[in-house]
């Protein structure tokens, strides 16, 4: 999802170049107006002064901001201490969505690997067998997830079956079922990016190493891993990102030990909560988090175009 | 690509055209309404029933008040609720005369002191608070608040609560003994370390799952509400419903009419309607609480009088109303909430 | 065996991406299995039967969750050919409309869905409904949609345009071909592939959005995402299996077209 910024490619012809304005006008006027508008307007919001319980007073405050980073105790009029209990959901998302991409990168570049030298005819039929699941709703994915992973659901009755295990393993409402969550929901995001760079790899350089007897581990780190990095970049950002702020996972799967980010926003607008500058803040703070991954990586991809 | 959008359009029209004549927008809590009684509505005045369901009287006023007025009829808060949705302008007038069944109100609940002469809301449902524990993980006495909030080690880890703000911190004072609203600074900062103490204990906070965890074993002990109990024990005969010594939480849910109902006369319609014995009975029957009318007896579950869930026993403490606190002292309990929640 | 592909070849590579497909369709062959349970408890195997699914269309919550597919299957058909326009008429200027300043400024706006967060713009989308009084329904559900479906429905189509050299639309319009004859009789048809992927992409994406509906819609409208969360909430119910299995019937169908699409789009 992230790095979706298309390059669009080089402007080879300009046919339409009298009527390119007129073309463009429907895509500002609807993505303008019902996405960049309510995110200026979101950021006005998380400025703003709560009501109790559900919308905002029209006056400045920076109160949200103040309420995410530091403790004023109970009656707000003790000395400010750093709040680390906000910070730590964070941290927890980060973690968690950080657990999901480091499990997505040991399953999905072997696999990405193996489908990139298939024969080419066959290539096609494994990228369409990875990439199905991803279309079924991912609401029922996770469903599927929590079912499966029960304390008496089908994947304990198995273990058991087999006698792998004796006694069901408690999975559900831990944090692992949290990663293996976003790890199902955003395999298939690994592995495309990585597939679409080990298929342009050249390896004949592999073929060189080897004739200058580099064992086969030392040439997929030394020589393939740096060639093919830009996909494993892109497959990490495309896990990680979107499992920062996800919703599902951490509320189907995980308890409300496992609240993370996008947990903490929901409560602020349809739960108990009824905070919507603190809510709006929260997003913003995200916000700012994921765009900076983005433009990091954007200029690095830039400087390694630059120097190619 | 014209058709396609032409029809594309025609179909929106469709979805959106549906029955425009007679519509009801019901607000309403999770798994409480029988679907088949809004069918029988239905079928006697052609009205058609949309129901949204929300897990808590705060989400609830929060959803209402961030844009929800004027999409809802009705909706059906709990006693203090009714007061603080009067005081925020959120409840329209019923006139006298506009409810004709209004007679049916059994004595007791025709004039409560958080809606005084009913002016807007009538009775719905009533029952307890409290908290249900699994007898084959622990089998002590289970009377007590402490299991809540200083459980044993049998239960540790295992506890559900109710994601409800209200009733969590009602159930806390009445543990501690303190006063609902105290301005009591040490009090409240007694409360506040009693609390943060006690969340170590608790798993998780959910409201709509609160049977589901119990019976599924996720959860050994849990805040629940008297009926949703009973249905509980219907589905596992080993969770227990207790009346602790310290007193429990009692609420009556109301149906109050919504300010800018976009069905007004619809919506007083349905206010009659629920105000029928045999009707509000069939809520009972399903939902396993009682009910505010007169004359109901007859078709009731007679199971319903004998529900362990709904007579304490006589060690029981007292049933007690969630209070209303100013708004200063509220922003103290706010706060607390949201550390207990954090 | 050739040093070719000894080079090429990993022990256990194979063994790890047979585990990752077992992995993708595990949980999703598991719930359609039991979509097929007679038992009502869905721990237990009691046989064979369709009673799940009659169960959908006659049961008790059957009404609810006709009306949540019509909404869902609705708002799916109009955001994803108002974006599939949308995005069609922004290709052409991005593409064929020469070198000119607002060139990147567009693309960044038109990808901008893609890089905020969901959950951001759900709450951006409803603090802006709300604080222009817009009262949330149906009409808010789809207005989000028929927004962030559009970079899905143009990335396809961005791609399938670059694929196309102008040397066809010049011929034309060297044989007294308008502009717009040019676009419609010559471009339009080339790129159908392209524009009936991104259309099939926004679709399903709109079909599956749970977040961003979740957050915009009103009183008591739903669709299916947002119904059957409400549903899975008190556990699940294996009518639930049933209409995840259909669902899912339903998006195999739409990749198995797109990838025939795409696929007949290689071989030309």
């Amino acid at each position: 999802m992230a790095g979706g910024a298309a390059s669009g490619g080089s402007a080879a012809s300009d046919t339409y170049a009298k009527a390119r304005h007129w073309l463009l006008l429907p895509s500002w006027v609807v993505v303008g107006i019902f996405v960049l508008a309510p995110v200026l307007m979101m950021m006005v919001y998380s400025f703003l002064t709560k009501e109790f319980r559900g919308g905002v007073i029209w006056e400045f405050s920076l109160s949200a901001y103040d309420q995410f980073f530091f403790d004023r105790g109970l009656f707000g009029d003790e000395p400010a201490k750093i709040d680390w209990t906000y910070i730590a959901i964070f941290w927890r998302s980060i973690w968690q969505a950080g657990a999901a991409t480091i499990l997505s990168l040991l399953i999905g570049f072997p696999t990405a690997y193996f489908i990139a030298t298939r024969p080419e005819k066959n290539r096609a039929i494994w990228v369409f067998l990875i990439t199905i699941p991803y279309w079924v709703n991912l609401l029922i994915r996770t469903v599927s997830m929590k079912f499966l992973l029960r304390d008496q659901g089908p994947l304990n009755d198995f273990l058991v079956n087999i006698g792998l295990i004796d006694t069901p393993l408690h999975i559900i409402n831990t944090n692992l079922a949290v990663q293996l969550g976003l790890f199902y929901s955003y395999l298939p995001f690994m592995v495309l990016p990585i597939y679409a760079s080990v298929e342009r790899y050249n390896f004949a350089l592999s073929e060189a190493a080897a004739d200058l007897y580099a064992t086969k581990w030392v040439t997929l780190r030394r020589i393939l891993l740096p060639a093919v990095k830009p996909g494993v970049i892109a497959g990490c950002i495309l896990v990680f990102v979107p499992s920062l702020g996800a919703f599902l996972a951490p509320d189907l799967l995980g308890g409300a030990k496992n609240f993370m980010i996008g947990s903490l926003i929901e409560e602020q607008f349809k739960g108990n909560a009824g905070n919507w500058p603190f809510g709006a803040a929260i997003s913003m703070i995200l916000l700012t988090m994921v765009l900076t991954i983005l433009l990091i990586y954007a200029r690095q991809q830039r400087q390694a175009e630059d120097l190619s | 690509m014209k058709f396609l959008t032409t029809s594309a359009m025609a179909l929106a029209l469709m979805a959106n055209a549906a029955s425009a004549e007679g519509n009801l927008v019901l607000y309403h809590w999770f798994e409480y309404m029988p679907q088949a009684l809004l069918d029988k509505f239905t079928a006697e005045t052609g009205i058609t029933v949309t129901m949204d369901t929300y897990d808590s009287n705060e989400a609830m006023l929060a959803s209402l008040k961030a844009g929800g007025l004027g999409t809802y009829d009705l909706s059906v808060p709990g006693d203090y609720m009714v007061a603080i949705m009067a005081g925020e302008g959120l409840l329209d007038t019923i006139a006298e005369g506009e409810l004709s069944n209004k007679g049916n109100i059994a004595a007791e609940w025709a004039d409560p002191s958080f809606d005084p002469g009913r002016a807007h809301s009538i009775p719905y449902q009533w029952g307890s608070t409290a908290f249900s524990v699994d007898t084959t993980v622990y089998d002590g006495d289970i009377n007590t608040t402490d299991i809540l909030f200083n459980p044993p080690a049998e239960l540790s880890g295992k506890i559900n609560l109710l994601d409800s703000q209200g009733e969590v911190l009602a159930m806390a004072a009445l543990h501690m003994g303190i006063p609902q609203c105290s301005t009591d600074r040490d009090q409240l900062k007694a409360l506040n370390a009693m609390l943060m103490g006690a969340k170590a204990h608790w798993a998780s906070f959910n409201s709509d799952t609160a049977k589901e965890v119990l019976v599924s074993g996720d959860a050994a002990a849990g805040m629940i509400y008297d009926g949703f109990a009973a249905k509980a024990r219907a589905e596992k005969d080993t969770l227990q419903y207790a009346f602790p010594t310290q007193g429990y939480v009692v609420w009556m849910d109301n149906v109050v009419l919504l300010k800018d109902a976009p069905n007004r006369e619809n919506a007083l319609k349905f206010m009659d309607f629920l105000l029928v014995p045999e009707n509000i009975a069939a809520v009972s029957n399903y939902a396993r609480y009682a009910s505010g009318l007169s004359g109901t007896a007859e078709f009731l579950d007679p199971e319903l009088a004998s529900l362990p869930e709904a007579n304490p026993p006589a060690a029981a403490g007292a049933g007690a109303f969630i209070e209303v606190c100013d708004k200063a002292t509220q922003a103290v309990y706010d706060q607390i909430w949201t550390n207990v929640k954090k | 065996m050739s040093a070719k592909t000894d080079v090429k070849t990993f022990f256990g590579f194979k063994g790890i991406t047979l585990l990752c497909l077992v992995i993708l369709y595990a949980p999703l062959i598991v719930v359609t299995l039991y979509s097929f349970n007679a038992s009502k408890s869905i721990t237990v195997w009691e046989g064979l039967s369709f009673h799940w699914y009659l169960d959908v269309f006659v049961g008790p919550e059957s009404a609810k969750f006709k009306q949540a597919a019509l909404n869902s299957f609705v708002i799916a058909i109009v955001a994803a050919t108002l974006s599939t326009a949308i995005a069609t008429a922004a290709a052409t200027a991005i593409v064929r409309g020469g070198k000119f300043r607002l060139r990147t400024a567009s693309l960044g706006l038109i990808s901008l869905p893609l890089m905020v967060p969901e959950i951001v713009t759900a709450v951006a989308t409803l603090i802006f409904f709300n604080s222009i009084g817009f009262t949330r329904g149906f009409l808010t559900i789809l207005v989000a949609h028929t927004a962030f479906c559009i970079p899905f429905a143009y990335l396809p189509i961005q791609a399938r345009m670059q694929g196309i050299e102008d040397t066809y639309e010049q011929a034309a319009m060297d044989l007294y071909a308008t502009k717009t004859q040019a676009f419609r009789r010559v471009l339009l048809p080339l790129m159908m592939p392209g524009i009936v992927s991104g259309f099939l992409l926004a679709f399903i994406v709109s079909l599956d959005d749970f977040i961003i509906t979740n957050f915009v819609k009103g009183a008591g409208v739903e669709t299916l995402p947002t119904a059957i969360f409400g549903s899975v909430k008190q556990g699940l119910k294996p009518n639930i299996m049933a209409i995840s299995t259909m669902l899912l019937a339903v998006s195999i169908m739409m990749v198995t077209i797109s990838y025939f699409v795409s696929k007949s789009d290689n071989t030309k």
